[in-house]
């Protein structure tokens, strides 16, 4: 489907575009996408290793990597406390910020580091979001989580919400449950796919410094889709509860 | 792919990330708009008001990359083909 200059030289070696080939691996007869694996436990690895690094030796006046911990669980926080309220924010910050950190890291992740030095026998090492299954899964789980917020704290009343304002509105509540994880996982995995083809086609045509300034939006894309995702999942939930 | 899906493919793939771009190019040039008008009558909220109005861009921006989903699907994953 590409033209033929994509998968040329040396230039390109560094971005170039594959998409739709993965690195399959067959395991207990269900067909995995390696790449995303390797590269969502690396983001694992380094969420922990930062947590670890955060919590050990903790004092009672923060500095170094315990300081910097610190704001990030206070920026996760504020995510949560602005859409759920001082009531309800205390439970959901764990779902919240989890989602905001992981999908930060997983972009992050495919934007600053080089993974096209680590040669795959197929498909490429990039950010797990950029797999529409990683954004879907995680969108399901965001669905799951308001779905359990509802029904935790209103029981079986929480259906009473489909029929309000009118019942003749009943088809439109329905769809609402459908589009919500459609739109927040399209929303993700278009963002970053498109800035990985847009750096890669530009690397193409022009392999010097112009892509750079688009890398650099990446990067800063990367970091308000992670916020995006979170403060859409955190309203959704706060809907739920309200 | 014969020719003629592929052609269809290409230029529906162009359309649909073109029409996408125009509504929230018109949005976003709003939105964008009524901030420099907010920020110029009240300069010391200029960081709430950024922080907003990046949140909302790129909101407006997740409809054009619907439009760019529908297109990266007819060129690289085409159910025709």
């Amino acid at each position: 489907m590409y033209p033929e200059i994509f998968y040329s030289n040396t230039f390109t070696l560094l971005a170039e575009a594959e998409v739709g080939k993965h690195f399959y691996w067959n395991i207990a007869g269900g067909l995995v996408h390696g790449q995303v694996i390797l590269v969502i436990w690396f983001v694992f690895t380094i969420l922990i290793v930062f947590s670890l690094l955060g919590t050990a030796n903790a004092s009672r006046i923060p500095h170094g990597w315990q300081n910097f911990m610190e704001a990030t669980v206070d920026f996760v926080t504020d995510i949560a406390k602005n859409q759920l309220g001082e009531s309800f924010y205390k439970e959901w910050i764990p779902f919240i910020g989890t989602l905001f950190l992981f999908i930060f890291g997983c972009n992050w992740a495919g934007a600053v580091i080089p993974w096209k030095l680590i040669e795959l026998p197929e498909g490429e090492l990039a950010a797990p979001t950029n797999d529409l299954n990683t954004t879907v899964a995680l969108a399901l789980l965001t669905s799951l989580a308001y779905f359990y917020a509802g029904l935790s704290k209103k029981g079986i009343g929480y259906f009473k919400r489909y029929i309000q304002p009118i019942p003749l509105l009943l088809p439109i509540n329905i769809l609402e449950d459908f589009t919500k994880p459609l739109s927040l996982s399209f929303r993700l995995f278009g963002n970053v796919l498109a800035d990985e083809i847009t750096v890669s086609v530009l690397t193409s045509l022009v392999p010097l410094v112009i892509p750079l300034p688009i890398m650099v939006l990446g990067i800063f894309a990367g970091s308000v889709q992670a916020l995006i995702f979170s403060t859409l999942a955190a309203a959704y939930i706060a809907e739920a509860l309200e | 792919m014969d020719s003629i899906t592929s052609a269809a493919s290409v230029i529906a793939a162009g359309l649909s990330i073109g029409l996408a771009a125009i509504g929230p190019g018109i949005g976003q040039g709003n939105a964008a708009g009524q901030a420099v008008e907010g920020i110029a009558r009240q300069p010391e909220v200029e960081n709430k008001i950024r922080g907003v109005l990046l949140l909302s861009l790129a909101f407006m921006e997740a409809l054009t990359i619907y439009g760019l989903v529908v297109a990266l699907a007819l060129l690289f994953a085409n159910p025709f083909a």
